[in-house]
């Protein structure tokens, strides 16, 4: 009984085998083409696109940060202007008597 | 001239005496280079099961251990001379400073090639690589390898002087001007280690190496005088 | 000079804002056709920062041996300036490449050593920002160095094999190439000097705002 089951269990092993084998053909050679189809290249526009569109961000990034940093100093610079024209003793210096 | 060369040489040799009391530079120097060997070694080791390491793995290892362990360094021989204050003192001399900075770089070079020539046989050891079939082509790579990072080393480790942050800002100054330096010398050890040793490779390296040490230390002379604010 | 600022910025908008007219009606270049057009925002910022970062060192150099404060200035917005059109290249670089060599870098030599000379200046900025007291000089120093890396920047297409373009392309070019390509050059220059005034101001309006500090206090 024994031997029987496992010669079936052997057979069906090889025929599964070769019926895979059969399902892909392998490849006997590589075939050149010199133009590769249109849906495997990768696309261009969007590169480009990014390209662009990151020097304008770029720029505008930059461009802001610098105008808030006038901003801010030219604030301070005023303030500053403004405490020191005020006449000595109304300042707030804390140090001197 | 006479009298620079003798600054030079008193700078170097003040370097030398305290090293040679203590050792502490060269010990703790070496054995950091050591541990970035091991360290690295063990990264590199290829999975074929002999326990190989990958190719020219063994070139890219020195010259990292000696680029980290001279950081290390750079950055403790200045650190001493701040503890003494020897700087300004050394400054104030009535040699020429460029003279100062030669005696210091002296002395770094002379730490790293005594590094080197503990690391260097290790790293044969460890990766198989036959480094000493032409010890002159090593040697002349090594040499100017590691005068041109101690250079622009000794420069940068003595500017950053009293600089906040300054344990950092060393690699982060230092490394990207010195990469050039680490890769001539890297590909031109990689050249020599080949199955089929490439000796003309070795040799443009070896010049390429070469026309960096005199642009770095002619550079280096005439910025130390102006960059030392002390 | 400060009042150029708004004229210039006003001139390079409107050449940035028209450029891609240009470049839409240049032809396509035989091999690598749409996504070569990335070459008239890409070789402008790479060449510019290329030259800004030898501005940089001269302007450092000078400062070395003259030490007065505008050098400084100059030289930081130089440095950063520097940064920002080096930020560009290595942008569009790997979007251009991406198509073109099928892959995003290579470790060739003329990108090695651009990105190195990159690095330069961000640890520049890093040492000017967190070094503390002094690092104007020390940051002098390294600009120094990093011009003097420069040259072989551009030289290193021609020295060794590599991947990147040579750099006889750019004078050859014919006509319809060369016209969207200065353009945009212009148009990137332009920015360049109207960025640095706006720069400059910031920092002697913030050297203005310190040495009025120091009076408050006396």
């Amino acid at each position: 009984m024994k031997k029987l089951f496992l010669s079936i269990f052997l057979f069906t092993g090889a025929l599964v085998q070769n019926v895979q084998l059969l399902a892909q053909e392998p490849q006997s050679e590589f075939v050149p083409v010199t133009e590769i189809p249109a849906s495997e290249q990768l696309p261009s526009a969007p590169l480009v696109i990014a390209a662009y569109a990151f020097v304008w961000l770029a720029f505008a990034v930059y461009v802001w940060m610098m105008w808030r940093k006038l901003g801010k100093v030219e604030q301070e610079l005023g303030a500053l202007s403004a405490q020191i024209s005020k006449p000595r003793t109304a300042r707030s210096d804390g140090i001197r008597p | 001239m006479s009298a620079f060369w003798r600054v030079v040489w008193i700078v170097a040799k003040k370097d030398l005496a305290i090293e040679a009391r203590s050792r502490e530079l060269l010990n703790t120097t070496v054995f950091f280079a050591l541990s970035c060997v091991i360290v690295f070694s063990v990264s590199f080791v290829g999975e074929g099961g002999d326990g190989r390491a990958l190719g020219d793995a063994a070139a890219g290892i020195l010259w990292i251990a000696i680029a980290f362990s001279g950081t290390l360094a750079l950055g403790r021989t200045f650190e001493r001379e701040r503890y003494g204050d020897t700087l300004r003192a050394l400054l104030l001399a009535p040699g020429a400073r460029p003279a100062v900075y030669v005696g210091k770089l002296v002395g770094v070079v002379g730490l790293l090639l005594a590094t080197e020539i503990i690391i260097v046989p290790l790293v044969a050891l460890l990766f198989q690589a036959r480094l000493f079939d032409h010890t002159l082509l090593l040697a002349a790579l090594l040499g100017f390898g590691t005068v041109g990072f101690a250079c622009v080393g000794t420069l940068f480790a003595a500017m950053l002087g009293r600089a906040r942050s300054r344990d950092v800002l060393l690699p982060i100054l230092l490394y990207p001007v010195t990469i050039p330096v680490m890769i001539a010398g890297v590909r031109g050890t990689a050249a020599l280690i080949q199955p089929t040793p490439q000796l003309d490779m070795a040799r443009l390296w070896i010049m390429l190496l070469l026309s960096f040490d005199v642009v770095f230390l002619t550079l280096s002379l005439w910025t130390f005088e102006s960059v030392m604010t002390e | 000079m400060r009042k150029a600022f708004v004229p210039l910025l006003a001139v390079a908008g409107f050449i940035f804002m028209t450029a891609p007219i240009l470049v839409t009606r240049a032809p396509y270049e035989s091999t690598m056709g749409l996504v070569q057009k990335i070459f008239y925002f890409h070789m402008p910022p790479a060449m510019l920062m290329l030259l800004s970062a030898i501005f940089c060192g001269i302007i450092s150099a000078i400062e070395l041996i003259r030490k007065r404060p505008v050098y400084d200035w100059i030289a930081y917005a130089a440095a950063e300036l520097t940064v920002l059109y080096g930020a560009l290249a290595m942008v569009t670089g790997p979007l251009w490449a991406r198509k073109a060599w099928g892959v995003w870098w290579v470790w060739d030599p003329r990108l090695t050593m651009s990105l190195l000379l990159w690095m330069v200046f961000v640890s520049y900025l890093l040492l000017r920002r967190y070094g503390g007291p002094g690092s104007e000089t020390l940051a002098a120093g390294l600009a120094v160095f990093g011009m003097a890396t420069s040259p072989f920047v551009y030289l290193s297409v021609n020295i060794w094999r590599t991947i990147h373009p040579l750099t006889t392309v750019v004078p050859t070019l014919p006509v319809d190439f060369a016209l969207p390509l200065w353009y945009a050059f212009t148009g990137f220059l332009l920015l360049y000097i109207a960025l640095m005034t706006l720069r400059v101001r910031i920092e002697e309006q913030r050297a203005l705002v310190d040495q009025l500090y120091l009076e408050s206090e006396e």
